[in-house]
């Protein structure tokens, strides 16, 4: 990765949440999903959003990746308010700058993996003669080359998420959100695809906010742990056991930036 | 998201619910079809009714008589302008003024005598009528065996097929008219006809003035008392073509049965009706003629044509007014057809708003999957109606393709009972290009038109809501 970037590590947050609500009115009761959130998330950290079912993770991470607008408060991610932005604006966000994985893949059942991966190309506009190799690099990277003209109901679960996983980065962005990514995958497949995320987020650099109910998954990935219940923030600890030797990130970042190159 | 792109997953969209896009685009097919039928219905007929009348040589021609002759058309006007024993002389020279006038092709006077024909020492008596050489465009003589005059002045004939068959004594049937020309020619061309007629000759050729004349017209002051001689006559005719003509249409001149050149009959001098009732006014060689065939440019032109003409004294009839009617019913024909055929239509944009609104329930996840990867509203609305259009313009293709199949069944059908019932045949079915490419451009705009809400609503989704949706 660039330098910037592993500078936006120790310095600008890369999202930053401030005084976020979301409320939603069904019938004559106001449901607060979202209460009053403040948090940040530096560049390059990998964060987990923990809660109960309901507890407004999934919506804090809808708000973050730009699919939902706050009733009030603010989302700043890499010095843009989200709230302020136009539904166009925000298509592009979510085109460039996040990339998403969630818990039932979503992938499009009607197309095979490749054109699945391509799709996000085609609405950032790329040329076509350059997205076949994209794509086809991407598929590699999560192990699914020989996978690539396959529909995504002949795949295994672990494949479809790799899948996913190849699509949401197919654009480069910075943020990658995942939504229970291993809520549907059996552990030893979780793993796998945890691996691959944290690679990721080691590697590429990218900031990883990942929402979850399975508190030693988190434990097991993330740098943070921030828990949610009932739409407000209650509590956020640091996962010392993980990374507990800065410089191992480091210098596994640099590393990684000298294969790039 | 770029056009190639757009029309790629649009099209890969429709194969997805290929049962159900197939049943929506055969729908607006038919809406295409029945529009594309009504509409070449209409124009074919329109087309068949005016090639027919057009070649008829009715519409761009004017007939101009004196107001002298009071047996003839446009009575009711004699109302205006001068009174009849007052009005002009349709002479030579104002044949020829006529012709001069804007918009005019030609005029020429119609020459037509009841005379007695021998062919084979057998007399027959029939109408003899002069032909100028335009006449050689007229469909009457489309069918004709033979060939026109060679020359405007050629002793030559043409004759009308029921006086073939009486020349060669055949009795023709009732009925059903199943004479072949080409057999009835076979022996007459090249024979010889011999004409007798009554020569209008010119006794004196310095008409003194009448001391009792108190008429004031300038054409009573320099005629009277002159006189004519009117001598027996035979002129040898060739006959060039025997011609298929329908004797009971209304055609002008072609009533008679036997045509001469027009210069020939001029050059003839036969006495006409007009030459007795003016025989107190003109007596010179100059003819006068009971009426004088104006040929315009064009059908547009005939009413400044006609107006010119009587501002100059003289009765005219076209039918004009009749061609204007014709065109009014077709006009109308047109859109009544229009409208039919558009009703098909109508049923297909609801049945393409109903494929696209149930797609939308049915892609609603993977609207909301788009819409997270970064499509935006407007990549959603363009897909949707690139669906639409794609559907259209398929339709619209097979709309035409079907259309014109069906026009060519039903003008197949037609023709076997026409000539079942001994009609010729005839082409009343045109599909014009302009037509094709507007069938498919209108079905194209119907279909984005039928796109328009749901492309709008697909584009509005709520990503999180779409994504919750299973």
């Amino acid at each position: 990765m660039s330098s910037t970037d592993t500078a936006s590590l120790n310095n600008a947050p890369a999202i930053h949440a401030e005084q976020l609500c979301r409320h939603y009115r069904m019938g004559e009761t106001l449901i607060r999903a979202v209460d009053g959130v403040t948090l940040t998330v530096g560049a390059g950290e990998f964060v987990a959003l923990l809660g109960s079912s309901g507890s407004g993770k999934s919506s804090v991470l809808n708000l973050i990746a730009g699919l939902d607008r706050p009733t009030s408060g603010s989302v700043i991610v890499q010095e843009r308010n989200l709230a302020q932005l136009s539904r166009e604006e925000l298509a592009k966000y979510r085109l460039h700058t996040v990339g998403m994985v969630f818990q039932s893949f979503n992938l499009i059942a009607s197309m095979t993996l490749a054109e699945n991966v391509e799709l996000p190309m085609r609405f950032a506009e790329v040329d076509r003669e350059k997205r076949d190799g994209l794509a086809r690099e991407a598929l590699e990277r999560v192990g699914l080359q020989a996978r690539m003209n396959h529909r995504p109901s002949e795949l295994s679960g672990g494949e479809q998420q790799r899948a996913a996983l190849a699509r949401a980065l197919i654009n480069r962005p910075q943020l990658l959100l995942a939504d229970e990514p291993t809520g549907n995958l059996d552990s030893h497949t979780g793993i796998e695809i945890m691996n691959m995320v944290r690679d990721f987020n080691q590697q590429l650099g990218m900031t990883v906010v990942m929402v979850t109910h399975e508190r030693a998954l988190a434990e097991r990935y993330a740098q943070r742990l921030i828990f949610l219940a009932d739409g407000k923030l209650v509590g956020s600890e640091s996962n010392s056991a993980v990374f507990s030797h800065p410089e191992t990130i480091m210098q596994a970042r640099t590393e990684s930036s000298h294969e790039a190159s | 998201m770029k056009l190639p792109d757009l029309t790629e997953l649009a099209l890969r969209n429709l194969r997805e619910s290929v049962l159900r896009n197939s049943l929506t685009t055969i729908g607006i097919s038919v809406g295409v079809a029945s529009l594309v039928a009504m509409l070449s219905l209409g124009i074919g007929l329109q087309q068949l009714a005016s090639r027919r009348l057009m070649k008829s040589g009715l519409f761009d021609t004017v007939v101009v008589t004196s107001r002298r002759d009071l047996r003839n058309f446009g009575r009711e006007e004699e109302r205006n302008g001068p009174a009849p024993a007052e009005s002009r002389i349709l002479d030579e020279p104002t044949r020829r003024e006529i012709e001069h006038l804007p918009n005019v092709l030609e005029a020429y006077p119609d020459i037509r005598f009841i005379t007695e024909l021998r062919y084979e020492d057998k007399p027959h008596l029939t109408m003899v009528a002069a032909l100028p050489p335009s006449a050689q465009t007229n469909d009457a003589f489309e069918a004709m065996q033979g060939h026109f005059f060679s020359s405007d002045t050629a002793t030559e004939a043409i004759l009308q097929k029921t006086f073939a068959e009486e020349l060669l004594g055949k009795t023709p049937k009732a009925g059903v008219d199943e004479t072949n020309v080409a057999e009835l020619a076979a022996p007459l061309l090249g024979k010889e006809l011999t004409m007798r007629y009554a020569q209008r000759e010119a006794a004196s050729t310095a008409p003194s003035k009448s001391a009792n004349d108190k008429s004031t017209t300038p054409a009573d002051q320099s005629l009277a008392g002159a006189a004519y001689s009117v001598v027996s006559r035979e002129q040898k005719l060739k006959i060039v073509g025997v011609a298929d003509l329908d004797p009971e249409s209304m055609r002008g001149p072609t009533r008679a049965r036997v045509f001469l050149p027009l210069k020939l009959a001029e050059s003839l001098h036969v006495m006409q009706p007009t030459d007795l009732r003016e025989i107190s006014r003109v007596a010179t060689d100059e003819p006068v003629y009971s009426s004088v065939s104006v040929r315009v440019k064009s059908p547009s032109q005939i009413k400044t044509v006609e107006d010119t003409v009587k501002k100059m004294g003289f009765n005219t009839f076209s039918i004009l007014d009749a061609s204007r009617s014709i065109q009014q019913f077709f006009k109308v024909l047109d859109v009544f057809l229009g409208i039919f055929g558009s009703l098909a239509l109508a049923v297909a944009f609801i049945g393409i708003v109903n494929t696209l609104v149930m797609a939308i329930l049915e892609r609603r996840r993977e609207i909301g999957i788009m819409k997270a990867i970064g499509a935006s509203d407007g990549d959603v609305k363009r897909l949707f109606f690139a669906e639409a259009g794609a559907m259209g313009i398929l339709g619209g293709i097979v709309g035409v393709a079907l259309g014109w199949a069906i026009g060519q069944v039903i003008n197949l059908g037609t023709n076997v009972y026409l000539k079942s019932q001994s009609f010729p045949p005839e082409h009343f079915w045109s599909v014009p290009w302009w037509l094709v490419a507007f069938a498919v451009v209108f079905s194209f705009l119907v279909s984005l038109a039928a796109g328009l809400y749901p492309a709008g609503r697909a584009a509005r989704l709520d990503p999180v809501q779409a994504l919750r949706y299973e």
